[in-house]
C-alpha cells in the first residue's frame, strides 16, 4: 500500500494519476493535505503537482469519456468529500484499464458511487440555489450567507450570474470562509474577515431601510399559504432539512 | 407605503390563492435578455410550508371580490369574509424586491371576479405586461385565464406570461351544475382552446422566425377539486385524459378539497381531506405522462376506483400477472418500467447498464430499485429468485406487511394517541 499526498486540485488529482501509472502502482491510497515526515514506516510518496503531466492525463480522459463525463468527474472533485479521492482514483483507473466508454457501467462500484457523489452535490447545489436569502445592503450589494454540506459554492457562479444581472451580490460560504461576489459585469472569490469589530458593526448597520420590511411580509406570506388541516411535518423536514433553518427568514 | 394596510392585503390576498395547487415554475425557456432581472427554466422550490408543499411562486389574487358564488370557494360572494385588493403597482413591488431575495421563482396571479372577465383579466394582463416591459422581469409568471374574457385579451397574456391556466374546478359538467350553478363549463374550455391554437401555431411561427416572440412558454394547466363532489377515480381521471390529449395541457392538478364552508351539499366542515386518494391520482396521472400506461389500464368500468393502500402501478402489476416475472438483463425498456418498484431513472440506469454485463441484485439495489417491491417480478442474473407460485392477494400481503404507506402510517399514530 503507498499513500501519495497531494495539494487537493484537480490538477493534483490527474498528477497523482500520472504517478501511478508511471511507477506501476498497484494499491493506493490518495490524501490531501501537507507533506510530513512523521510517517517512519509507511510507504508515503508526494505528489507535486505539474500541469504538463496533468494535461497529458487529461487528454487520455478525453479520449475515453465524453465532455459530460469529465465534467462529473470534475464536480466530483470539486465537493471536497471525505475519502473519495480514492473513488475517483479507481474511477480513472477503471476508465483507462477498459477498451470502450465505461461511463454508464452502473454494475461497477467505481462508475456508481461517482453517480452518487455526483448526485448529492448537485442536489446540495440545487438546495442552495433554494435556500440562498439576500438582504439588502445600503451600498445596494445583496449579501446572502450560506453553510452548505458540501463545497457546493463553485457550481452556483453560473446559476446566480444569469439570475441577477442587473444587482450586486455576494454569497458567503460561511463554514468554508470564502464567497463570490458579482459586480455587474464578472465574478471572483473573496474572503471577508469577521473578527474585524469595525467591520462587523458596518455590515449589521448597513441593511436598507426596507429589508426589514420585505422580511416581514415574507415572513406574513409564508404563514397565510399554510393549509394547517394537511399538516405533514414529516414532508416539511424532508424538505428543508432543519440544518438549513437559520439562514432562512421564514423559518427563524 | 402602509405596513400594516399592506401586510393585511397580502395576508387575505395569499390565504385566498393558496387554494389552488398549482405550483410549478418549471418548463418555460425565458432568457435572461440585456442585464435584466431573473430568468425562468428548470423551476426551483425556494421554501417548503409546514403542510409540505412548496413554494416556489409569489402566489396571490389581485382581489377575493367576486360576482360568482361557487360552494366549493372561500371567496365565493355570500361567503362574510374580509375582501381586498391590490393595486397593480403593489403586485410589481411585492413580486420585483421578493425574486431580488431570492425567495420566489416569480409571479402567480389569479384573482376573483369582479365587474366582469374582461375587466379582470385585464388587471391580470397589466400587472405581467409593466413587470415585463418596464422592469425588465425574466421570471416565471403565472395567469389565470378568466373563464369569458376576450381572444384579444388573451393572446396578449400569452405574450408575457410563461403559463396559463384555468380551472375545471370539477371533473365533471354535472359537478359543476351542482355547486357552481352560475358557472359554465363551456366558458372554460372556450379560452383553453383557443390557447392551444394559438400556442401551436406561435410555435410553429418561432421554428421559423426565431426572432418571434415567445407565447405561453410553459403552456396550459388545469385543476380539479377531488371529493367534493361524488365522481369516482375512473371519471377523474378520464377527464384528465381527455384534456390531455385533446388540449396538449402541461398538467392537470388534483386539490383534494379542504372544507371551509358549510353548505348542504358540500363534505361536513369536519371531513378530513382526501389526502391518500389525491396522492394516488397523482400516481396515476405519472403512469399516464411518463410510464407510458394507458388510462384504462389503470382504471375502467369495471375498475372504478384507485386502489388506496396500494399505488396504481402494484395494483396493475397484481391484476397483470400473466406479464411478469421480467428477465431485467432482457427485457425491453418500455416493460421494465412497468415493474413495481422501478423508477424512470432506474429503469434508464438498468438498460444501460446491461450492456457491461449482467446485473444481479445488489446492483440493482445500488441503482435505486425498491427490491421489497420489485423481487416478485423480476429476475436477474442470481439463483435467488422468488420461485413461489404466488397469488396476487398474497403478493400485496407481502408487501404491506413490509412497508406502510407514509400517509396510512400517519393516521394510526393519530389514532393511537385516544
Amino acid at each position: 500500500m503507498t499513500t501519495l499526498i497531494y495539494d487537493g486540485t484537480f490538477e493534483g488529482l490527474l498528477t497523482a494519476v500520472f504517478e501511478i501509472y508511471e511507477h506501476k502502482l498497484q494499491h493506493v491510497r490518495l490524501k490531501k493535505g501537507e507533506w510530513n515526515t512523521t510517517a517512519l514506516f509507511e510507504n508515503v510518496m508526494q505528489v507535486v503537482t505539474d500541469e504538463g503531466r496533468a494535461v497529458r492525463v487529461l487528454k487520455g480522459l478525453h479520449k475515453k469519456l465524453s465532455a459530460a463525463g469529465i465534467q462529473r468527474l470534475y464536480i466530483a472533485h470539486t465537493g471536497d468529500m471525505e475519502g473519495e479521492e480514492n473513488t475517483l482514483i479507481g474511477y480513472i483507473r477503471y476508465v483507462f484499464d477498459s477498451s470502450q466508454n465505461i461511463e454508464e457501467d452502473y454494475g461497477n462500484r467505481y462508475v456508481m458511487r461517482v453517480s452518487e457523489i455526483v448526485r448529492s452535490l448537485r442536489r446540495e447545489k440545487h438546495r442552495m440555489e433554494a435556500f440562498v436569502r439576500f438582504q439588502k445592503l445600503k451600498d445596494g450589494v445583496f449579501y446572502s450567507a450560506i453553510e452548505p454540506d458540501f463545497n457546493v459554492l463553485p457550481l452556483l457562479v453560473r446559476h446566480f450570474k444569469n439570475r441577477y444581472a442587473d444587482q450586486k451580490w455576494i454569497i458567503y460560504d460561511i463554514r468554508r470562509q470564502y464567497g463570490i461576489y458579482y459586480d455587474l459585469h464578472d465574478t471572483q472569490f473573496i474572503s471577508i474577515d469577521f473578527n474585524d469589530n469595525n467591520q462587523a458593526v458596518n455590515t449589521i448597520a448597513s441593511y436598507t431601510e426596507d429589508e426589514g420590511l420585505y422580511q416581514h411580509l415574507w415572513k406574513n406570506y409564508f404563514h397565510s399559504v399554510n393549509i394547517p388541516s394537511r399538516k405533514n411535518t414529516k414532508l416539511h423536514l424532508r424538505h428543508i432539512p432543519r440544518r438549513y433553518w437559520k439562514h432562512l427568514p421564514e423559518k427563524f | 407605503m402602509n405596513v400594516d394596510r399592506i401586510t393585511e392585503k397580502l395576508n387575505i390576498l395569499a390565504d385566498a390563492a393558496k387554494y389552488d395547487v398549482s405550483c410549478a415554475s418549471s418548463g418555460s425557456k425565458r432568457k435572461n435578455e440585456n442585464k435584466g432581472l431573473g430568468n425562468a427554466s428548470n423551476g426551483i422550490c425556494h421554501s417548503y410550508t409546514e403542510d409540505g408543499r412548496c413554494v416556489s411562486l409569489l402566489k396571490i389574487l389581485l382581489t377575493n371580490h367576486c360576482i360568482y358564488d361557487c360552494a366549493y370557494c372561500v371567496s365565493r360572494k355570500s361567503n362574510d369574509i374580509k375582501r381586498a385588493a391590490f393595486t397593480v403597482q403593489e403586485v410589481v413591488d411585492l413580486t420585483i424586491n421578493f425574486y431580488r431575495r431570492n425567495y420566489i421563482e416569480g409571479l402567480f396571479l389569479s384573482s376573483g371576479i369582479f365587474k366582469n372577465a374582461d375587466y379582470t383579466m385585464e388587471r391580470l394582463v397589466l400587472v405581467a405586461k409593466k413587470l415585463r416591459t418596464e422592469h425588465n422581469f425574466n421570471g416565471y409568471i403565472h395567469l389565470k385565464s378568466i373563464p369569458g374574457a376576450s381572444d384579444e385579451l388573451m393572446r396578449e397574456a400569452g405574450l408575457y406570461a410563461d403559463r396559463l391556466s384555468v380551472n375545471l374546478e370539477m371533473p365533471t359538467e354535472e359537478g359543476l351544475k351542482l355547486l357552481a350553478p352560475d358557472k359554465n363549463r363551456q366558458d372554460m374550455i372556450q379560452p383553453m382552446g383557443f390557447l392551444k391554437n394559438e400556442i401551436i401555431q406561435r410555435t410553429e411561427e418561432k421554428k421559423i422566425f426565431k426572432k418571434a416572440p415567445m407565447f405561453a412558454p410553459a403552456g396550459q394547466s388545469t385543476q380539479m377539486i377531488i371529493g367534493a363532489t361524488p365522481e369516482n377515480d375512473n371519471q377523474i381521471l378520464q377527464s384528465a385524459n381527455y384534456f390531455y390529449k385533446n388540449f396538449r395541457l402541461r398538467r392537470v392538478y388534483y386539490s383534494g378539497y379542504v372544507p371551509v364552508l358549510t353548505d348542504s351539499r358540500l363534505p361536513a366542515l369536519n371531513t378530513a381531506v382526501p389526502m391518500v386518494r389525491e396522492n394516488r391520482l397523482y400516481q396515476a396521472d405519472w403512469l399516464m405522462r411518463f410510464y407510458g400506461f394507458t388510462v384504462n389500464e389503470i382504471v375502467n368500468q369495471n375498475q372504478p376506483h384507485l386502489d388506496l393502500d396500494i399505488d396504481p402501478k402494484l395494483s396493475w402489476a397484481i391484476r397483470n400477472l400473466h406479464i411478469f416475472p421480467l428477465d431485467i438483463n432482457k427485457a425491453d425498456l418500455q416493460l421494465i418500467l412497468r415493474v413495481p418498484g422501478i423508477g424512470l431513472q432506474s429503469a434508464q440506469k438498468i438498460v444501460s447498464a446491461r450492456m457491461f454485463g449482467k446485473l444481479g441484485w445488489d446492483q440493482l439495489k445500488k441503482i435505486g430499485v425498491a427490491i421489497n417491491r420489485a423481487r416478485y417480478f423480476i429476475f436477474c442474473n442470481s439463483r435467488d429468485y422468488e420461485r413461489r407460485d404466488l397469488t396476487g392477494t398474497k403478493i400485496k400481503q407481502f408487501i404491506l406487511a413490509e412497508s406502510t404507506s407514509k400517509y396510512l402510517k400517519n393516521s394510526t399514530t393519530q389514532l393511537s394517541i385516544f
